[in-house]
């Protein structure tokens, strides 16, 4: 008898979990949507053909568009992915393949997980000490290096974990067949995992767009369109962010258009990586 | 003369009935397990067809334990080899030595030699990479790359450098031929690998192993997971291939061993017990032991 109640209890611990479980996974969903509803019913009406077309027009009151911030965003993810992508792919390369040839996979993945939870701001100032003030003024290449940085070790991490899925016995086939370790890796394991990787890689540029913090101290932020990273650089995020600050009701609104634009940009970004992360596990499955 | 495919014809003298003398109630078995030393038992006729593989005093440590104890044999050139043995007999383990797969694992020792034509597989300044492309293999589980069956077969001739498109293209029709697939996939040479049957999968292994002409070809329980239609279809196809090549195959089926082999070596616990020409392996085998091992009595 006294089983039956235990058991009678535990159908409701049961269902009063799985409630309490629901209705946080409800509280998500509702969280992103307000945030979503939010941002298009304050920052929709902002987003006009000038939003992408002009530049800041130094008029408060009138102030353009984001063109300027927009390109400064794409130039600096850019030029942070042509450095961090491959550096974070071969340490990634070396922890996941060379692992027993030499010590430094060992500490190199504590250190790549130590780095990937520094707070951006400390990378901001780091690049700040190292960057901008030796070169003497603020520029697009100390922003480039800044968001690198924080690229790298997620980049290297995702391709160990990516490279430690290929399956073992694609590499005894390639050494059996008079492979070189180098050719096994160029010409059989990357290629089996390229899908994954890629995806880890644009995980990694979704995070970089979005952040402020290192940019602040590095790149600065710029009212001009500008190619050349010598110079103080724009990004769309600090752009928000001296608006949303600033003082003018033209400008805050420009803000919030410009956060329903990056919004906009990293919710494709992140629905692109999950399709080529569907195909790529649809790839190793037929496997 | 001979053909190659038919060397139990070969004119041999009888086994000799040659038995070590044992003291009464030996079990060379027994002995094994309670790491007694014990002498193989080879058969002369081993011997008769020239060896194209030599096996000498080979003895292998995983750290500490020993799983290879003295092993010498010659492997007969254009002849297929079975290794047999309940698992754990250490025959996988001799297979992967001959092309040094067993490099790749951590912590393995080796003593004795191995030579392949005369010369040697082990020892400094030898070439691994060289022995690998002379040396081919196929495994348990077939292990297509995930890209076109075209460059599966011809992966060996890439990595070595061969870049004349005329040149790839014949020696993937030659050994997809060779391999037994060549008119079942000819029409979708650049569909990816991983589309292909399990059966078809692991003759496409074959394949690309052939690919380079390697002299041996080691096969380790190629057809344990495969239906007996493919298995049918790929032991008629390690026949053909000793006309130009050596095979060694480890397997468990018994049937299989005696099916498609010309000698046959007993493993047990890391030792070589016996080792003779098929026929005479299963039906008239020197040691009660055998005996008791291929009529699955044990084991």
């Amino acid at each position: 008898m006294r089983s039956q109640g235990v058991g009678q209890l535990g159908r409701w611990y049961s269902r009063i979990m799985f409630g309490v479980c629901v209705g946080f996974a409800a509280l998500i969903i509702a969280l992103l949507s307000l945030v979503i509803w939010y941002l298009l019913a304050i920052g929709a009406q902002s987003v006009d053909l000038a939003f992408f077309t002009q530049d800041q027009s130094g008029d408060p009151t009138a102030p353009g568009g984001m063109r300027h911030a927009i390109v400064g965003t794409l130039v600096l993810v850019g030029l942070a992915s042509a450095v961090g992508v491959p550096m974070g792919m071969l340490a990634g390369i070396h922890m996941a393949e060379y692992s027993q040839e030499t010590w430094l996979a060992k500490p190199a993945r504590f250190i790549a997980d130590v780095l990937a939870g520094v707070p951006s701001i400390v990378i901001g100032i780091l690049g700040y000490e190292l960057i901008v003030v030796p070169m003497g003024n603020f520029s697009g290449w100390a922003g480039a290096a800044a968001l690198a940085f924080i690229m790298i070790p997620i980049v290297a991490r995702t391709t160990e974990e990516m490279l430690l899925l290929v399956p073992n016995s694609y590499r005894a086939g390639s050494f059996a067949l008079g492979a070189t370790k180098a050719q096994t890796i160029l010409r059989v394991v990357l290629p089996a995992a390229s899908g994954s990787v890629v995806t880890g890689i644009m995980l990694a540029l979704a995070r970089v767009a979005g952040e402020t913090a290192p940019l602040l101290f590095t790149a600065l932020g710029s009212r001009f369109l500008t190619l050349d990273p010598n110079q103080p650089f724009p990004s769309l995020t600090v752009q928000i962010y001296t608006y949303a600050t600033g003082p003018y009701e033209a400008e805050r609104r420009l803000a919030w258009a410009g956060i329903l634009v990056l919004i906009s940009i990293l919710f494709a970004l992140n629905l692109t990586i999950r399709v080529v992360a569907a195909r790529s596990a649809r790839h190793l499955k037929s496997n | 003369m001979e053909s190659p495919t038919q060397p139990l014809q070969i004119k041999l003298p009888a086994a000799p009935a040659f038995l070590p003398e044992r003291p009464a109630g030996y079990n060379m078995l027994e002995a094994i397990r309670r790491n007694e030393p014990v002498e193989s038992t080879v058969h002369e006729s081993v011997h008769a067809q020239p060896a194209v593989l030599s096996i000498r005093d080979f003895e292998l440590w995983y750290g500490k334990s020993k799983a290879l104890h003295g092993i010498n044999m010659p492997i007969a050139r254009n002849r297929v080899t079975a290794l047999i043995g309940p698992s754990g007999c250490g025959k996988s383990t001799l297979l992967r030595c001959i092309n040094r797969l067993n490099d790749l694992v951590d912590g393995v020792r080796i003593h004795g030699q191995m030579t392949l034509q005369g010369s040697p597989i082990y020892g400094p300044g030898v070439d691994v990479i060289g022995i690998r492309t002379r040396v081919g293999m196929v495994f348990q589980k077939s292990n297509p790359f995930p890209m076109s069956i075209f460059e599966n077969v011809i992966y060996a001739l890439r990595i070595a450098g061969e870049r004349r498109k005329s040149v790839l293209a014949e020696r993937c029709e030659v050994a997809l031929r060779n391999g037994a697939l060549w008119d079942e996939v000819k029409d979708r040479l650049t569909e990816s690998a991983l589309g292909l049957s399990g059966g078809q999968q692991q003759r496409l292994c074959i394949a690309r192993a052939v690919a380079s002409e390697p002299e041996v070809l080691l096969m380790d329980e190629p057809c344990s997971a495969l239906d007996p239609i493919a298995t049918l279809k790929i032991e008629e196809l390690v026949r053909d291939l000793c006309q130009r090549l050596t095979v060694v195959i480890v397997t468990h089926n018994m049937q299989q061993a005696a099916r498609v082999s010309h000698y046959t070596a007993f493993m047990y616990l890391g030792r070589l017990v016996e080792y003779g020409r098929t026929a005479d392996l299963f039906q008239n085998p020197l040691l009660p032991e055998t005996e008791q091992y291929v009529t699955g009595r044990f084991g």
